[in-house]
């Protein structure tokens, strides 16, 4: 019988169930050696040849290269492992999940600070509200 | 012997940890965070405990997927604030209860539920937040936490994390274990976590007001309906990461009513949305008795 994953049908969200988790080991360890600031300092001075120690898939490697969170979530990355990234950047918590809406910083704190994202219209997939695929990108981030 | 007088109830957002350590709490902003927190740090200097068990998540810090225990405690002796990239909070160590811990451990596997012992570990923000909320800024050298902490942490971060209902029933084997201990400590049971947000993918950024404040409602009146609820209604109505909440549960658990006894007083409520992507709940409930 298969297992009951009820959640898939939640726009916009990817949960890290143990599927995920497997896809994502490599990439997620990556992530973990960077809590080290001597690993932060490889990484940056040469981030293709740290990342070619590890042996995470291409996919996996670009997406980090491209800093697509959305992209390393697909691939089995989990946003708390993916914060060592946005750490290493210098980036807050913030920054990194509103890079995954479209928005620019100003738009995302903006919603936010607004009483943030409705859940009318994002509880299922087909709805109309603003995590639907349909409505991607949401801001001008991607026009700047 | 040993009792639980009351239980706390916050949320754990980091960027608070990062409003305080950098000097920014006084900034309107971060204001209309902490003023909810004013009533709390009074109340804690006159209510002050001999020990907290402070139930939190570890944010990929001292677990990675090396190994994910759903639910660890902590028995060692102290625990040092975890560099998690940022650097370390600019916080005093946590000093543990060794004592009371390794005895609620053996209780508590008595009582059915498997936990991990963990002797060694860095404590990260889900931790320190809380208590520096509670017990306002201390210095890292000279400053020091009111009293000892037991560290109790639960995997929220790999799905499926534990059910509320579970949650609920560990509260519960956690008072007896307190009840158990010769020593009349005064424990307080911290829940923390939530409440709606998401950190992920095109919904980032959900809030649903309604949903938490029912959930506050909930869990002061009739938790044991709530611990029924599945996670995938935390999931879609508060957020991936709301699911945090089930962590509350384990600390309404904990409270005489759940045993029969007198249900709490609300002592303080707060709401506030948002601090960073996240809204802030908080509650203290004392016991009656």
């Amino acid at each position: 019988m298969p297992l009951d994953k009820p959640y898939l049908d939640i726009p916009g969200t990817t949960i890290f169930d143990a599927e995920q988790s497997r896809k994502g080991y490599w990439l997620n360890q990556f992530c973990m050696s960077l809590m080290k600031s001597v690993n932060r300092e490889r990484f940056k001075a040469d981030e293709r040849a740290y990342l070619d120690e590890w042996p995470m898939n291409e996919e996996q490697k670009l997406a980090v290269l491209a800093r697509d969170l959305n992209r390393c979530m697909a691939a089995g990355g989990n946003i708390y492992f993916l914060a060592k990234i946005g750490a290493t950047d210098g980036l807050s918590f913030q920054q990194m999940a509103g890079s995954m809406t479209g928005m620019t910083e100003d738009e995302y704190r903006d919603m936010m600070v607004g009483g943030g994202r409705s859940i009318e219209g994002n509880r299922h997939i087909g709805e109309d509200g603003s995590a639907q695929a349909y409505r991607q990108p949401q801001g001008r981030a991607g026009s700047l | 012997m040993a009792r639980i007088t009351a239980s706390v109830y916050t949320s754990h957002v980091p960027a608070i940890g990062a409003a305080l350590d950098l000097g920014k709490a006084n900034e309107p902003y971060w204001q209309k965070v902490f003023s909810g927190y004013n009533f709390s740090k009074q109340w804690m200097k006159d209510h002050r405990p001999d020990v907290i068990f402070l139930v939190y998540n570890d944010h990929a810090t001292a677990f990675s997927l090396e190994m994910i225990p759903t639910f660890a405690i902590g028995t060692a002796a102290e625990y040092a604030p975890a560099d998690e990239g940022w650097g370390p909070r600019p916080v005093p160590k946590v000093v543990g209860h060794p004592v009371l811990a390794s005895h609620i451990a053996q209780s508590v596997i008595q009582d059915d539920f498997d936990l991990t012992i963990v002797n060694r570990m860095d404590v990260d923000h889900g931790l320190t937040v809380p208590l520096s909320l509670m017990c306002g800024t201390q210095d890292p050298a000279t400053g020091a936490w009111p009293c000892p902490v037991i560290p109790f942490a639960v995997n929220v971060v790999q799905y499926p994390v534990p059910s509320g209902r579970r949650c609920f029933m560990l509260g519960q084997a956690i008072r007896r274990a307190v009840q158990r201990f010769d020593e009349p400590l005064n424990v307080h049971i911290w829940g923390t976590g939530g409440m709606s947000h998401q950190l992920q993918g095109p919904r980032a950024g959900l809030i649903n007001r309604e949903w938490d404040n029912q959930f506050l409602d909930e869990l002061i009146a009739s938790p044991a309906q709530l611990a029924q609820r599945p996670h995938v209604d935390y999931v879609r109505e508060a957020g991936s990461e709301g699911i945090e909440l089930v962590m509350w549960l384990i600390a309404r658990g904990a409270m005489a009513d759940v045993a029969g006894g007198p249900a709490p007083r609300v002592a303080h409520r707060f709401y506030h949305v948002p601090a960073s992507n996240t809204a802030v709940g908080h509650l203290i409930l004392e016991e009656q008795s």
